[in-house]
């Protein structure tokens, strides 16, 4: 195979926590209540398809995207909608469904996929519910099934805090991650981007009809915002779509069954955790019977959904989100620290600044909370994002644009290339404590509604 | 350390949300996150925290800058006692820098800090720990027999004037702490120029005069000390410039950390070598010919270029405008003190210059990106035309 191009990054930081999930995959845990969170899907608003009490089976569509109304969301397991739970102006924060003993699932017709024409197969992905599975850049959000992307990547490079092995998340999912590129492939006019680490295994060199490129360098290197700003970069009006390596063995899977398929592999981990390892399960799983399996150390402790820069988290009864591999339990960290600002104090906490010993102390990992560890202050320090954001983007202008909501400043400084995770690490490490990936979720969400 | 906090929570209930004093929230809470990093958890983006904040930043400027204060206080001393004749220890040269230095400090803080609260109090946000390193600058700055009520006048002016009306921290054109400078230079020039006020209490005593070296070269006289005596600082000047040595301390300081830019330390020390040689080779009077090594350690040079201009509100934003922005600090710096004699000392106008001129720099930096994006979007565009 040919290596289309080394994307090597050397800005950014790993951060080493402890915790980390060990190798071992657990397949026992069957937890009886799922749940679907429509914030899941940024920008996209659900209109609902069943009431409560309805019966359900696996594949059964539950909402569309007011957006795209072929374009159905399906539900992962079968049984009853127990419950549609509703926040402020009667918006659904959450549909919660009790799974049934016997498991039916419905059953599309498949057979001659590879005949089909681009736009049956876009239909047939919509109407089945695993339309949800592509992203599209600009903006991170579901993708529109009438546009034609100019390429679609694939990664299985993490480098974000406590990352999962894709490797091992797909180890017996070899074939149905090449049908999925293969289904992905009749989608698009060039080969699917493969992104893989530099020195990579034979599983995924082996992948075939894919454009292989490597990458290596610390967080954020791991982020498709590099590798598409690398390698195609997106321009006005394009559209560029991703999809997760274990939807890749998702969608292969229904190609060559029929039947949508919710699987997730996930890894349980953090420094809460007393044995952080894989679980096998299916998208929205029930987290409880998960953190009781793994034991929790620590009295309070919070879960995010995703990694500690970037998940996100709901504070009642934890369900696992649509595309999470990872959950992430840390304790929370609501206490004071005397004298707490001076330099050089409290280095067991860790610091990218040079005014903390942390990195020099503490080889073995970090044992994190979630304090503040300051106060929220104006923008101060310059030169701090620039130092771990590896994009050809200004981070603090961009903020600043968005801040101040100014839409022909953001396209210029490149809103277009980024993605609110992309500033994961800027929220974790900026002196002044801003919360950089809400300004520019602010900012996509302004651009969708202005431009569009 | 648990009734400390319990003691403290106890005292803050009446300026809890609600509560009567709620719209002080702000001044208490000053005091008590001074003694405490706070409880708060994060509420959105990432989880957890670096454990850096501004407090930590300010606080480590502030380390860089004692070993420089330290030396200022025993210079006023010295150079007090030295003239007076009669021997003297380092303690009691020490003690009298003190009995001159400490009163200003704590005008300017006292100024400073009130007015932060003030503005703190009506905006409804925290107060920002800029002030500390401002406050500390300001007294460092001043020659040393500059009346307090000039110092307190400089600083409220400096404080309301160059940063509230921009809107408080982070918003500020100007350095704060060079404006109280420049306005004291401006509003009372007698007071600080001259050779009556750089040497603690020669404006009392007839007997005492001191000039400093740019002074002295600006009126054509020739400089009575040598290169070492100007580096390790034991010269006239502003309170605690005249030290290179110990500026270069604090330098590295910051350097080390992090905290300060290195590209504008060392973009400014090229820039004012540069332009040094330069009339080096020219030297046509006694400034030009000065060596472009003295001139990197005479005058407020080194401190402004190490502690001024690296202020990151005022100066340039961008990496590559950092460079930029120093070498134009060094460079005009230096021209500054040859071509206007009744500025011996450019650094000051040069580093206002620059903060003025940083949001262009920037501007230009950032539109070389901007533009890489807009070509690349338009020979997509062309490329579809073509298709």
């Amino acid at each position: 195979m040919e290596v289309i191009k080394d994307i090597r990054s050397r800005k950014g930081a790993n951060l080493n926590l402890k915790g980390g999930a060990e190798k071992i995959l657990d397949t026992t845990v069957l937890p009886s209540i799922f749940a679907l969170r429509p914030d899941d899907f940024f920008g996209t608003t659900p209109k609902l398809l069943l009431k409560e009490g309805a019966r359900v089976k696996k594949g059964s569509p539950i909402y569309f995207s007011k957006k795209n109304p072929s374009v159905k969301i399906v539900s992962p397991v079968s049984g009853i909608i127990q419950n549609i739970e509703r926040g402020p102006k009667r918006k659904i924060e959450k549909i919660v469904i009790e799974s049934s003993d016997i498991q039916d699932s419905i059953k599309h017709s498949v057979s001659d996929w590879e005949k089909k024409n681009r736009e049956d197969l876009k239909l047939l992905l919509a109407e089945s519910g695993n339309w949800p599975f592509i992203h599209q850049r600009p903006y991170g959000t579901m993708a529109n099934p009438t546009d034609t992307p100019k390429a679609i990547f694939v990664s299985t490079v993490k480098t974000d805090p406590l990352h999962v092995d894709v490797q091992f998340i797909l180890k017996d999912q070899k074939n149905d991650f090449q049908l999925g590129i293969d289904l992905l492939n009749k989608l698009v006019d060039q080969p699917v981007f493969l992104g893989v680490e530099k020195i990579f295994s034979d599983y995924f060199g082996s992948i075939e009809g894919v454009q292989h490129y490597t990458v290596q360098g610390p967080h954020p290197a791991g982020n498709l915002s590099l590798h598409i700003q690398k390698l195609c970069p997106l321009n006005i009006g394009e559209r560029i779509w991703t999809v997760n390596a274990e939807d890749v063995a998702n969608l292969g899977r229904f190609i060559s069954s029929g039947i949508f398929c919710s699987r997730r592999t996930i890894a349980i981990s953090g420094n809460a955790v007393e044995h952080p390892k894989y679980f096998q399960t299916s998208i929205g799983a029930d987290l409880q019977p998960f953190l009781k399996k793994v034991g929790i150390i620590k009295e309070k402790i919070r879960v995010v959904n995703g990694d500690v820069l970037t998940g996100d988290t709901s504070f009642d009864r934890p369900f696992l989100g649509y595309f999470n591999n990872l959950v992430s339990i840390i304790p929370e960290g609501d206490k004071y620290r005397m004298f707490g600002w001076l330099p050089f104090i409290d280095n067991n906490i860790l610091s990218l600044s040079n005014t903390s010993l942390s990195r020099i102390f503490n080889r073995k990992g970090f044992d994190v909370d979630t304090n503040l560890n300051g106060e929220e202050r104006a923008l101060v320090v310059t030169g701090e994002m620039e130092k771990i954001f590896p994009l050809d983007i200004y981070p603090m202008q961009l903020i600043k644009a968005c801040m101040a909501g100014d839409i022909e400043k953001m396209e210029v400084l490149g809103i277009y290339e980024v993605v609110p995770e992309d500033f994961g690490l800027v929220d974790y490490s900026n002196t002044s404590k801003i919360e950089a990936q809400e300004i520019i979720r602010q900012g996509i969400e302004l651009m969708i509604s202005e431009v569009g | 350390m648990n009734i400390l906090r319990r003691t403290l929570d106890r005292i803050k209930q009446p300026f809890g949300k609600g509560q009567k004093f709620e719209k002080f929230a702000p001044a208490i809470n000053a005091f008590d996150t001074f003694l405490f990093v706070p409880n708060h958890t994060t509420k959105k983006g990432a989880h957890i925290r670096d454990a850096i904040d501004l407090k930590r930043t300010m606080v480590t400027v502030i380390i860089a800058l004692l070993p420089a204060l330290l030396y200022g206080i025993y210079n006023t001393g010295y150079q007090y006692l030295i003239q007076t004749g009669s021997p003297f220890t380092f303690v009691e040269a020490f003690i009298h820098g003190s009995w001159k230095i400490v009163p200003m400090i704590i005008v300017s803080y006292v100024v400073g800090l009130s007015i932060e609260f003030g503005f703190a109090v009506y905006r409804g946000h925290e107060v920002n720990e800029g002030y500390l390193v401002t406050g500390l600058l300001i007294p460092m700055i001043m020659p040393v027999d500059i009346p307090l009520w000039m110092v307190g006048l400089s600083t409220a002016f400096a404080v309301l004037v160059a940063k509230e009306a921009f809107g408080g921290t982070g918003m500020n054109i100007l350095n704060p702490a060079l404006t109280a400078r420049a306005f004291a230079f401006f509003a009372y020039p007698t007071y600080m120029s001259g050779n009556k006020v750089w040497v603690s209490e020669a404006s009392n005593i007839d007997a005492i005069s001191g000039e400093t070296i740019l002074g002295t070269l600006a009126a054509g006289g020739k400089v009575n000390y040598s290169a070492m005596e100007m580096f390790q600082g034991s010269i006239p000047g502003s309170i605690a410039e005249t030290s290179t040595l110990w500026v270069a301390v604090g330098a590295l300081i910051l350097i080390l950390t992090g905290i300060g830019s290195w590209r504008i330390i060392v973009g400014g020390i090229l820039g004012a070598s540069f332009m040094g040689f330069l009339f080096n080779l020219w030297a046509a009077n006694e400034l030009m010919s000065f060596s472009w090594i003295n001139h990197l350690i005479v005058g407020g040079f080194a401190f402004g270029i190490v502690f001024m201009a690296t202020d990151p509100v005022s100066a340039a934003q961008t990496n590559q405008g950092k460079w930029i922005y120093g070498v134009l600090v060094g460079i005009f710096c230096i021209m500054i003190r040859v071509f206007n004699p009744a500025y011996p000392e450019g650094v000051m106008l040069a580093i206002l210059l620059m903060n003025v001129f940083a949001p262009t720099i920037d501007h230009y930096v950032i539109n070389g990106n901007i533009k890489k994006r807009r070509k690349r979007w338009e020979s997509s565009v062309n490329q579809l035309k073509t298709i």
